[in-house]
C-alpha cells in the first residue's frame, strides 16, 4: 500500500485533467445559461459560436507567430484572444440583428427560436469549415509544462510523476478570472443588475424602464467573450477541430441543465459535476488501485468502468437522471 | 389557383428536375436522386408526425435512422459460424443481467418508501448489477470478436429476408424513442431536443465501438438484397435480349433496372405510410393531436393526457425514421457507422419538413424530394459558382485554391440560409397546413 503515490497518480490522471475540462465546460455552460435566462431559448449554435471565436483566435495566433511576436512561455493564443473575442462578438451581434431580433419582436415560441438557432448553427459551422477547413489545427506554443513528470519525480522522490500542462494552468486561472469578473458585473454594476432583473421578470423589468434591446446586446457581448474564451482554452488544451465543438454541445447543455438552466452559479457547478464524472468513469483505475490496495487485492484488469469512447454517454446519463428526478437542476433554475 | 393545381405543379416541377438530371447528367444519378428522395420523404413524414402534428422537437433523427440500419444487419446477415456457441449466449445473458438490474432499480424506487434504506438498496443493486453485467458480457464479447476478426468478428444476423428488417428497424427505433420520451417528455420543449441530441450521439458511439454487433468502424459490407444483382442480370440471356431490344447496353440497363426495382419497393412503402399518416391526420386522433399542439392547457382541461399522447406520437414518428434507416442501409448494401453525420441525417430532414410545410403530409413528401435534390446538386453548383468568381484570379493563387477546396462546405451554408429564409419569410412552407 502506498497512499501517497496513489494520490499523485489520481491527481495526475483524474483531478487535474477533470478540473481543466470542468473549467472549460463551465465557461461554455455559462454562455448557454445566460442566453437561456435573458433570451429564453436553448442556443444550439453555442458550440459553433465557440468554434468561430476560437477560429478567429487561431488565425490571429498564426499571424502573430509569422511576425515573430510571442508571449514568452505563455501561448501566443492569449495575445490573439482579444481579437478573437471581438470577431465573435461582431458575428453574434450581426446574427442577432439579422436573425433573432425579428422573432423577439414577434414574441415567437421558444421552440421556434431553437430551430432558428439550429439554422444559425449550420451557417456558423459552414463559415468555420469554409475559412479554416474541417481538420485539426495546431496553434499552441510556448512552454509545454508548468511541472513536468521528471521534475516532479526529482523534487519529491516518488515513483509516480505528476505533470501540469501550461494549458491546464492557464485554463483554470483564466476561468477563475473570467467568472470573477462576470459575477462582479452581474451583482455589482447597474447593467448587470438590470440583466438579472430582466431574467427574473421581464414585465416588471420593462415597467421599471430597463431597455430590453440594451440588455440583449450586453448579453450577446458577454456570451461572445465566454464562448471565445471557452473555445480557445479547449482548443489549446485538447485540439481545435470544428466538429469537436459541435459534439461539446451535449456536455455543455448537460452542465447547464444539471446546474439549473438560467442559473450562472449552477452552470459552473454543473460543468465540474459533468467533467469529474466523465473523467472518473472513463479512467482506467488500475494504476491508482495498485498503489492503494493491499497486495493480495490488487486488480488484474484495467478497472475501467466505461471505455473513453462512451464519455458522451456519461453526461447523457447524468442529464437523464436530473431530468427524471430534479428537472430544475441542482441550483434552482428556471424550468417548465 | 386551387390547392390541387398548385400541388400538382410542385410535384411536376420536382419530376422535371429529376428527369432533367437524367437527360443532362445521367439516368443513374437521376434514379439515385429519386430513390434517396423517396427515403427522405419517408423520414420527413416521420418527423412531420412529431413536429407538424404534435410540435415535438426531435434533434436525434440520426440515431433512429442508424438503429434502423443496425436492424438490417442483425436481421439479414447470415449468422457467423461458431459465434453463437463461442460467446453469443454469454452476451445475451450479460445484456439480460444489465436489463434486470435496471428493472429492479426501477421497481425498488417505486415500491420502497423514500429514505436512506431505499437509496442504499438502489446503489447496491446498480453496483452489483453493473459488475455482474461486465463480468459476463465482456467475456462473451472477447470470444465473439476473436472469431476471424479480418472478415467477421461479429455475431452476424438471423439470416432472414432483408425486407423483414424494415419493420424491425422501426421497432428498434420505437424502443429507443420510448426510453427517451419517458424521461424527457412532459418537461419543457428544449429538454426533448437536448435529450434526443444525446441519444443520437450515443447510438452512433455504440455502433462504432461494439464490434461484436455489426463490426463497428470495420463496416459490414455485402448485405443481402431484395432485388437481383447486376452481374446476374448481365449473365441472364433473356435480360440481355430485352435490353438490346430497347437499344440500351446491358450493363447500364442492369444498373438502371436494379435502381428501378428499389424505387418501386420504396414507393410502395412511402405510399402505405403516407396513406396511414393522412388517415391519422383526418381522424379524431389527429385532431386531438393538433389541439394539444395548439393549446396544451385547454386540451388537458378536456381530459386529454398530454404527456401520454406526446409519447405515443413520438414513438410512431421515430419508428418511421427507423424504417427509413433500414431502407437506406438496404439500398447501400452496407453499414458504415462513420457515414452517420448529424447534418445529413438530422438537420437535413428538419429542413425538408420546414421547407415542405410542417403539419402537411404532402408538404413533407415534397420537401423530402426538393431538399434532397438540392443537397445532391448544391456541390456541383457551388463548385461552378466558385470557379466562376475565381476565374479572374491568377492560376496558383493560394486564395483561389482555398476557395475551390472549400466548395464542399458550401452545402452547410446554403442549407442554413435556406432554413433561415423559409422560417422568416414563409414559415408555413411550400404546402401550408390546412
Amino acid at each position: 500500500m502506498d497512499l501517497l503515490n496513489a494520490f499523485v497518480a489520481l491527481a495526475n490522471f483524474v483531478l487535474i485533467p477533470a478540473t481543466a475540462y470542468g473549467a472549460q465546460l463551465a465557461l461554455g455552460a455559462l454562455g448557454v445559461t445566460l442566453i437561456y435566462g435573458i433570451l429564453r431559448f436553448s442556443n444550439f449554435a453555442h458550440g459553433d459560436t465557440m468554434a468561430f471565436g476560437a477560429m478567429v483566435t487561431v488565425l490571429f495566433t498564426w499571424w502573430f507567430q509569422s511576425m515573430g511576436v510571442s508571449f514568452g512561455p505563455i501561448p501566443t493564443a492569449l495575445l490573439a484572444l482579444p481579437f478573437g473575442i471581438l470577431g465573435c462578438i461582431g458575428l453574434l451581434l450581426l446574427t442577432d440583428r439579422i436573425v433573432y431580433k425579428f422573432y423577439r419582436e414577434q414574441k415567437a415560441k421558444p421552440v421556434i427560436l431553437v430551430i432558428v438557432s439550429m439554422g444559425v448553427m449550420f451557417i456558423m459551422n459552414g463559415l468555420v469549415r469554409f475559412i479554416i477547413g474541417p481538420d485539426d489545427q495546431r496553434f499552441a506554443d510556448g512552454e509545454r509544462f508548468i511541472v513536468s513528470v521528471r521534475r516532479f519525480k526529482e523534487m519529491t522522490g516518488l515513483d509516480e510523476g505528476l505533470a501540469i500542462k501550461t494549458t491546464q494552468g492557464i485554463t483554470v486561472v483564466t476561468a477563475v478570472i473570467v467568472v470573477a469578473i462576470l459575477f462582479w458585473f452581474l451583482n455589482r454594476t447597474r447593467t448587470g443588475k438590470s440583466m438579472r432583473a430582466y431574467s427574473d421578470n421581464e414585465d416588471l423589468a420593462l415597467l421599471s424602464g430597463i431597455n430590453p434591446e440594451r440588455v440583449v446586446m450586453v448579453t450577446w457581448i458577454i456570451v461572445g467573450i465566454l464562448a471565445t474564451v471557452a473555445g480557445v482554452l479547449y482548443g489549446l488544451d485538447k485540439t481545435f477541430k470544428p466538429f469537436v465543438y459541435f459534439q461539446l454541445l451535449l456536455p455543455i447543455f448537460a452542465s447547464a441543465i444539471v446546474g439549473g438552466l438560467g442559473n450562472p452559479l449552477g452552470a459552473i457547478a454543473g460543468g465540474f459535476v459533468i467533467a469529474f464524472s466523465e473523467v472518473t468513469v472513463t479512467y482506467a483505475w488500475k494504476k491508482v488501485l495498485v498503489y492503494a490496495m493491499p497486495e493480495q487485492l490488487e486488480p488484474d484488469g484495467l478497472v475501467q468502468l466505461l471505455s473513453t469512447d462512451y464519455k458522451f454517454a456519461v453526461s447523457f446519463v447524468i442529464l437523464l437522471i436530473v431530468l427524471l428526478f430534479k428537472p430544475t437542476g441542482l441550483f434552482k433554475g428556471q424550468s417548465v | 389557383m386551387s390547392d390541387t393545381l398548385r400541388n400538382s405543379i410542385y410535384f411536376a416541377l420536382v419530376a422535371l428536375l429529376i428527369i432533367g438530371t437524367g437527360i443532362l447528367q445521367s439516368w443513374n444519378s437521376a434514379l439515385f436522386i429519386l430513390n434517396m428522395g423517396l427515403v427522405s420523404a419517408i423520414m420527413a413524414l416521420g418527423v412531420n408526425l412529431q413536429w407538424g402534428f404534435a410540435g415535438l422537437f426531435n434533434v436525434g433523427i440520426m440515431g433512429f435512422v442508424a438503429l434502423g440500419g443496425l436492424a438490417t444487419v442483425l436481421v439479414s446477415l447470415p449468422p457467423v459460424d461458431g459465434a453463437w456457441s463461442a460467446g453469443g449466449m454469454r452476451i445475451l445473458i450479460g445484456l439480460a443481467l444489465g436489463a434486470m438490474s435496471i428493472v429492479s432499480t426501477v421497481l425498488i424506487y417505486k415500491r420502497m418508501t423514500a429514505g436512506r434504506r431505499r437509496n442504499i438498496a438502489i446503489i447496491a443493486v446498480l453496483v452489483i448489477g453493473f459488475f455482474a453485467f461486465r463480468a459476463v458480457f465482456d467475456g462473451g464479447v472477447e470470444a465473439v470478436e476473436a472469431i476471424n476478426p479480418a472478415v467477421a468478428g461479429n455475431i452476424g444476423g438471423l439470416g432472414l429476408p432483408v425486407l423483414l428488417a424494415w419493420p424491425i428497424g422501426g421497432v428498434f427505433a420505437a424502443g429507443a424513442a420510448w426510453a427517451i420520451g419517458k424521461a424527457a417528455l412532459g418537461l419543457r420543449s428544449d429538454y426533448l431536443a437536448i435529450a434526443t441530441l444525446g441519444i443520437a450521439e450515443i447510438v452512433i458511439a455504440v455502433m462504432k465501438n461494439e464490434d461484436w454487433m455489426a463490426r463497428g468502424v470495420k463496416n459490414v459490407i455485402g448485405l443481402p438484397r431484395p432485388v437481383p444483382y447486376e452481374i446476374d442480370l448481365q449473365n441472364s440471356a433473356s435480360f440481355v435480349e430485352k435490353a438490346n431490344a430497347y437499344g440500351i447496353d446491358p450493363v447500364t440497363a442492369s444498373t438502371l433496372w436494379v435502381k428501378l426495382l428499389y424505387a418501386g419497393l420504396f414507393a410502395v412503402v412511402l405510399l402505405i405510410l403516407f396513406m396511414m399518416a393522412q388517415a391519422a391526420l383526418k381522424s379524431p386522433w389527429g385532431r386531438m393531436m393538433r389541439a394539444i399542439r395548439d393549446n396544451e392547457v385547454a386540451s388537458e382541461a378536456m381530459g386529454k393526457d398530454v404527456t401520454a399522447r406526446h409519447l405515443q406520437i413520438f414513438i410512431l414518428g421515430s419508428a418511421i425514421c427507423g424504417i427509413a434507416g433500414a431502407m437506406i442501409t438496404t439500398l447501400d448494401g452496407q453499414l458504415t457507422p462513420t457515414s452517420y453525420q448529424p447534418l445529413r441525417f438530422t438537420f437535413l430532414v428538419w429542413l425538408m419538413v420546414i421547407v415542405g410545410g410542417s403539419g402537411n403530409n404532402l408538404g413533407a413528401v415534397l420537401g423530402g424530394f426538393v431538399i434532397w435534390f438540392f443537397w445532391v446538386q448544391v456541390e456541383p453548383i457551388g463548385l461552378a459558382f466558385l470557379t466562376l468568381i475565381t476565374s479572374g484570379m491568377a492560376e496558383g493563387n493560394a486564395f483561389k485554391a482555398h476557395l475551390l477546396d472549400s466548395a464542399a462546405h458550401m452545402r452547410l451554408l446554403t442549407m442554413g440560409v435556406i432554413l433561415l429564409c423559409v422560417l422568416r419569410f414563409s414559415p408555413r412552407g411550400l404546402i401550408p397546413e390546412k
